[in-house]
């Protein structure tokens, strides 16, 4: 049997600030050996510890999923909401306390298939909302199906014999839809994640980032790659912005830059918009 | 004197709401409700309230229950599909225990059935819509001056509950132009949602208090706790224990019957004497008062009984009208719904007999009178269920 190790919270707290940022008493949690859920979270509490964020300030709102337990285990105002309503709940939370800093936590089905109407009309208002699509490719919780982002060819529980589906590029759908920061990372490169969710929470708008981040036992599973594959097929197939723009087009076939790849700075955020409109009916009646 | 103003039903909803201290509203259009919001974009504003259009009828219940937990009065309103659509989200109200007021301006169905046509169809979509057990109150205007009333009062019973509370409309009530007097809305009575007594660290946001509702802090305030549509224990965290799914669902439900007294709302017309009985709400009961008036002039004694507060059920003031008259009469535009109530409450002490029309018309008083007539006379006996 394993013995908890006896450290105190405030020994932990000293070694690791954004330990604060944590339901610590509701761990362990769930996600499976392997899985990168943990990374992103972990991503989130450093981004917010540098940025000096409080809790007293920060809500998260999820939908069902894997993904979308997270917000269990962060010490915020969290609402762990319907399937793939996350961003429509958010969307009430940022709209009624703007001041508040709103973070959703989704999966790519959660996210692109039953939100999808969600998530591209969150874009299109650009309300400063930072979202983290937790992208494994795959339906973890209920056991494997197929999802959006499957790629072609991978199996899943629904699709026994391969996908025949072609598959959403979440940041190319977020453009197109009108968001204003889009980013790529990963569960592998935790470093660089937490840039890139510092930079979306500081962008005032509408802030997609996709983390690639592995199913190990579902997808996993299914298509025969174990932990350090799939770990090892993130750091060997993603490519840093800057790389990839100069790498010719027949060796960017299966890979995916990293990094920040949208952002446009000069477009209004949604809920300082409206309530300028507020301020200047008001001012009308005085 | 009264300070008479001829106003609109839908607009009206959204005047009232914004009296009983709605600042926040997001909502989808659809016919007939669509003027509540267009209403409600134009005053929200005016008042330092938030109004959005959201891209669907789910997404503006989702984002209503996010201003709730944000510490707005929350609305939305819609009519029968968005209605439909809105279940998901109204369950999750309910299991989150979210105060939020839910407009549903009827027309006839099923499917998008009659959008500019009155119905009644959505009487048992409102207490069973969305899934699982659970008891919504339900209030039902039968006038333009009663929507301003009963809009107040859902948002007051939302908050004291902490539940979602339904305004059943219905495209009659919704469209027409009536007096209102503004006078009795000047300083109406309205309740707030409670505010935990507790500093934050022993803040439980879903254990209940004296009258089975727990306080409820707003997102921003301090109070960290976490919030689920799955079953939960007092923290608001998920648990599959079944004592406290067992005992929260219980609570759940009793939380709203044990104010049924207080919840309940009826008028009575012409029932003192009365031997036979027409129960009828929303505009359905108008053509059923003038009925009263036309066959009490030809000697028949009969009487209206109508229920505002259509949830919970008035089981025993239905029980007991049963037990005076000799037969009682359920005229409504859908093909059988209330009818089904008044039948459970009344426990056959008398003949219950229906008179149904789904076709967007109107039941009009003659034909109510004519079936009173009928029933008086004898004409009639074959009893609701196989009607």
């Amino acid at each position: 049997m394993l013995q908890p190790i006896d450290i105190s919270l405030e020994k932990a707290l000293e070694k690791k600030p954004y330990f604060k940022y944590l339901r610590i008493d509701k761990m362990p949690h769930i996600w499976c050996p392997g899985c990168g859920n943990g990374q992103v979270l972990k991503a989130i509490c450093i981004a917010l510890d540098k940025l000096g964020i409080d809790n007293n300030d920060v809500s998260m709102v999820s939908g069902i999923g894997c993904s979308s337990r997270t917000p269990g285990y962060f010490d915020g105002y969290t609402l762990h909401t319907t399937h793939g309503r996350a961003l429509a709940f958010a969307t009430g939370v940022k709209l009624a306390r703007p001041e508040l800093t709103v973070i959703v936590t989704t999966g790519d089905g959660d996210c692109t298939a039953i939100g999808g109407n969600h998530f591209i009309h969150a874009c299109r208002r650009n309300i400063d909302i930072t979202v983290l699509l937790f992208n494994n490719w795959i339906y973890g919780m209920t056991g494997g199906q197929v999802s959006p982002t499957t790629p072609s060819g991978s199996y899943a529980t629904t699709t026994p014999y391969g996908n025949y589906e072609p598959n959403f590029s979440i940041a190319d759908l977020a453009i197109g839809a009108g968001a204003t920061f889009v980013a790529r990372g990963t569960a592998y490169h935790v470093t660089e994640l937490v840039n890139l969710v510092e930079a979306g929470i500081k962008h005032k708008g509408f802030s997609l980032i996709e983390v690639l981040t592995p199913c190990t036992i579902q997808y996993g599973r299914k298509n025969k790659m174990g932990i350090v594959d799939m770990y090892m097929w993130l750091k060997e197939n993603t490519i840093p912005l800057k790389a990839w723009e100069k790498l010719p087009e027949e060796k960017r076939q299966g890979k995916l830059p990293r990094g920040i790849l949208h952002h446009v700075d000069n477009r209004e955020e949604y809920t300082e918009k409206y309530y300028s409109v507020v301020e200047k009916v008001m001012g009308g009646n005085k | 004197m009264a300070k008479l103003e001829l106003k609109y039903g839908n607009h009206a909803c959204a005047e009232a709401a914004i009296i009983a201290g709605c600042r926040f509203y997001a909502g989808y259009p659809i016919t007939p409700s669509s003027e509540v919001a267009e209403k409600m974009a134009e005053l929200l504003p005016k008042v330092g309230g938030a109004f959005i259009q959201m891209e669907d009828e789910i997404a503006s219940m989702g984002c209503a229950i996010g201003g709730a937990f944000a510490g707005k009065k929350s609305m939305t309103a819609t009519s029968g599909p968005g209605f439909s659509l809105k279940q998901e989200n109204i369950g999750y109200a309910v299991m989150s225990e979210a105060p939020v007021v839910i407009v549903n301006v009827q027309r006839g169905g099923p499917s998008t059935g009659l959008p500019t046509q009155v119905g009644q169809q959505d009487i048992m979509q409102t207490q069973w819509g969305t899934h699982g057990d659970k008891l919504i109150p339900a209030f039902c205007p039968a006038s333009v001056e009663e929507v301003m009333e009963e809009t107040i009062r859902a948002f007051n019973w939302a908050e004291v509950l902490r539940t979602p509370v339904v305004l059943l409309m219905d495209e009659v009530i919704g469209h027409m132009k009536e007096s209102v007097d503004m006078d009795k809305f000047k300083n109406p009575e309205i309740w707030n949602r409670k505010k935990p007594k507790v500093p934050p660290e022993e803040y439980l946001a879903y254990k209940p208090e004296e009258d089975d509702v727990p306080a409820l802090a707003d997102f921003g305030d301090g109070y960290r706790y976490h919030v689920t549509g799955l079953m939960h224990d007092y923290t608001g965290f998920p648990t599959t224990n079944p004592v406290m799914c067992q005992e929260l669902v219980e609570r759940l439900i009793r939380k709203v019957k044990r104010r049924a007294k207080e919840l309940e709302k009826n008028e009575e017309f012409m029932l003192d004497d009365a031997e036979f009985a027409i129960v009828a709400f929303g505009s359905t009961a108008r053509s059923a008062k003038l009925a009263v008036k036309l066959a009490r002039e030809k000697g028949i004694k009969v009487g209206l009984f109508r229920p505002i507060t259509l949830w919970p059920s008035p089981e025993e003031t239905l029980y007991r009208l049963a037990g005076k008259v000799k037969a009682i009469l359920v005229p409504e535009l859908n093909m059988g719904q209330y009818v089904l109530e008044v039948e459970r409450c009344t426990k056959g002490q008398c003949p219950i007999f229906r008179m149904n029309r789904a076709n967007g018309q109107m039941i009009y008083p003659f034909e109510i009178l004519e079936k009173i007539e009928e029933i008086a006379s004898g004409k009639i006996v074959i009893p609701v269920s196989k009607a």
